[in-house]
């Protein structure tokens, strides 16, 4: 099969890192912080590798839009079996107002750039809590869409996309060119072992800029102010089911 | 999976205030230095394998490793998984299939993998210690065999020269080997052999010269054996105060015949390689006394910004605050040392200075260390349910094995008066 897959991966700050604002509320602090792979992308990237492993498509070519870091999480995709990387460069201003709009335009001009039948993408980034780009590439390339999935199955010119939603699971059938977002039950995501590291270095990376792809950046967002969460406040203990009607009806919440 | 689901939800989970984890450990920035001089950055490629090293020893050896050591089986799913990864055998040159990684790569890996656990770290690093006398001295035959075969499939190999009369005297080792037509018979008592009972092969050290007055830098020579050779009788495995799923047993040699195809360089040989081998092998054994120290600093820190007394968490205690500085003092020197006895001899130079600095510190202050720890906890510390007390177990053999601390003094001080006198 000569199908060539796109994943997007995202460079975020890493999971582990507990997140601060900024002293001028613009944003969360960023410099010196432990970044890595989005969780969710590293599942897109695992399923693409997987659906290469069994031979049912042909190369996977991961794409992350950023800064010169942004390689890094290339690397990783490549260390973990993708084939080469499209590094798509944004910097400075134009990253830092760089939204899942931008994101899909450049998704999908790379995606008939590079004659793409499929896009795997993570259902959203723990950094923004999106969940937008993979439908809103979906949308600017007219083609059909597989959200939040826990399985994929390649069936000829189709993919059939087991979909996890509040009321159980659905089943779609999508006719190829298609999108699909990785939901946490997808898959096990492969650690990079240390030969497939150094195997990693002698891949391609590509750096286009967006002007090359035609992709206007300018976003029609503005952040106004960013602040913690609000302090949790101390519960406080009943002894009886009596006592805590009462003190609901004394705060007003019944 | 659950690894995964744990890392989506902590990053979704709001809890008010949170302060930033900022250490020098946590931070990727790429520094651009200038060329030459000295540099405490990683290369990408060292982040790379560190992350994965590190990766490994947290979300699967940490929570395997206190059932390892109460039963002392040997952790076989781990080391197959290590092996899978990668993370063992970094030494192998690639012409046999290895990475050829340098003693900085090694002792970086090292280090993660000892701050999940020792004992298992033990097992694997016992593994370079039995292969760097064939790397160092090895022909191209006996390294494609023996080498080889450790990429192959997880395979594990011994260092067989401690007997039970002799540890530190290593020129006062009886194991006997008698050369006969094409082959050397070899009888006598090995002990304390890391991985004895697991390894397909030995690198076994013999004294082949019987005349006590031949010059220990030629009356022994080393040899590879193949551990199912007959008459290589393995001991019990031995029960030990720490590292306790690492494999240490008794080894008799009860005329066993080795070819002399597996001699490596020739009669004689023997001493200087058992001993240059150690120089490639303390810097990684500070390392994992490092990680060692470093897990129980971070144990400790965490306890003490959880545990409350007199109204105050302890960490707001000066005494506990001083006892977590003094650890991580040490931790910071032990980890500055270890890399730089790894960078010396990477650069190609004689480190046996540096190499001794190295273990002799990283073994004291991971001791030190892995108490100040139990005592940060308390009376819990002191209780099988909380991690520190296996700590200050495992720690002591740093000061014992690879050269006890008081033989490291003793190359210091003669390194060190033979420069001076220069």
């Amino acid at each position: 099969m000569s199908a060539r897959v796109l994943v997007g991966v995202k460079r975020v700050i890493d999971y582990a890192v507990k997140i601060r604002v900024k002293p001028d509320n613009t944003g969360v602090v960023t410099d010196g912080v432990k970044h890595s792979m989005n969780p969710f992308c590293e599942i897109a990237v695992e399923e693409a590798v997987k659906l290469k492993e069994k031979k049912l498509i042909k190369e996977v070519v991961a794409v992350s839009c950023g800064p010169q870091q942004a390689q890094e999480t290339i690397r990783t995709a490549l260390a973990m079996g993708a084939d080469r990387g499209i590094h798509v460069e944004v910097s400075g201003k134009d990253y830092d107002n760089l939204g899942p709009l931008q994101v899909s335009k450049i998704l999908a001009a790379l995606a008939k750039k590079e004659e793409t039948s499929l896009i795997i993408l993570g259902k959203q980034a723990i950094d923004d809590d999106c969940n937008q780009t993979g439908q809103m590439t979906a949308a600017l390339l007219d083609w059909p869409q597989g959200t939040f999935a826990s399985e994929v199955v390649l069936e000829g010119d189709k993919v059939k996309v087991i979909r996890e939603i509040d009321g159980g699971l659905e089943t779609v059938r999508l006719k190829m060119p298609a999108v699909i977002t990785a939901d946490l039950r997808l898959n096990t995501p492969r650690y990079a072992t240390l030969p497939n590291i150094m195997k990693a270095k002698k891949k391609k990376i590509d750096v286009v800029k967006p002007g090359e792809l035609g992709v206007d950046l300018t976003s029609h967002l503005e952040v106004l102010r960013v602040d913690e969460p609000p302090q949790r406040q101390a519960g406080m203990k009943v002894e009886t089911v009596e006592e805590l009607i009462s003190r609901l009806k004394e705060a007003g919440r019944m | 999976s659950t690894m995964v689901f744990f890392k989506v939800l902590r990053a979704s989970v709001q809890t008010g205030l949170r302060f930033q984890g900022t250490s020098a450990r946590a931070a990727t920035s790429t520094l651009k230095t200038a060329q030459g001089g000295f540099r405490f950055e990683l290369t990408d490629q060292q982040k790379e394998f560190q992350e994965v090293a590190r990766k490994f020893a947290r979300e699967e050896i940490i929570p395997a490793a206190p059932s390892y050591d109460k039963s002392g089986e040997y952790p076989v799913a781990l080391i197959k998984r290590a092996w899978e990864l990668g993370l063992i055998n970094s030494h192998i040159p690639e012409s046999c299939g290895g990475m050829g990684l340098g003693i900085f790569d090694a002792c970086l890996i090292t280090e993660e993998l000892a701050y999940g656990c020792t004992g298992v770290q033990t097992a694997i690093e016992a593994n370079s210690l039995g292969q760097m006398p064939v790397i160092i001295a090895g022909n191209d035959m006996q390294k494609k065999k023996y080498l080889g075969r450790m990429t192959e499939e997880p395979l594990m190999c011994a260092y067989c020269v401690t007997e039970p009369g002799a540890g530190s005297d290593v020129a006062g080792i009886k194991t006997r080997a008698e050369k006969k037509g094409d082959e050397y018979v070899v009888n006598g008592q090995k002990m304390w052999i890391t991985n004895g009972g697991k390894a397909n092969w030995y690198f076994l050290l013999a004294r082949t010269d019987p005349d006590p007055k031949c010059p220990a830098s030629k009356a022994f020579t080393g040899f590879i054996v193949d551990a199912d050779t007959p008459g290589v009788q393995m001991g019990r495995k031995e029960m030990n105060m720490g590292q306790r799923c690492s494999d240490t047993r008794g080894i008799t040699f009860e005329d066993v015949r080795i070819p002399k195809e597996n001699v490596l360089i020739g009669e004689g040989a023997g001493f200087k390689i058992a001993m240059g081998a150690f120089d490639k092998t303390r810097p990684p054994v500070a390392a994992g006394a490092t990680g060692l120290a470093q897990r129980a600093l971070d144990e400790a820190t965490k306890y003490s910004l959880e545990r409350k007394t007199f109204g105050r968490l302890i960490s707001d205690h000066q005494a506990v605050a001083f006892l977590l500085a003094e650890m991580a003092i040490k931790v910071e020197l032990a980890r500055l040392a270890y890399q730089r006895a790894a960078w010396e001899v990477d650069e190609g130079r004689r480190n046996t200075y540096y190499a001794s600095i190295a273990k002799a510190f990283a073994g004291d202050i991971a001791n030190q260390v892995a108490s100040d720890a139990v005592q940060v906890f308390g009376g819990n510390g002191y209780n099988s349910e909380y991690p520190v007390e296996k700590l200050m177990r495992d720690a002591k053999i740093y000061q014992i094995y690879e050269g006890t601390a008081q033989i490291q003094r003793l190359i210091i001080s003669r390194e060190h008066l033979v420069k001076f006198k220069n």
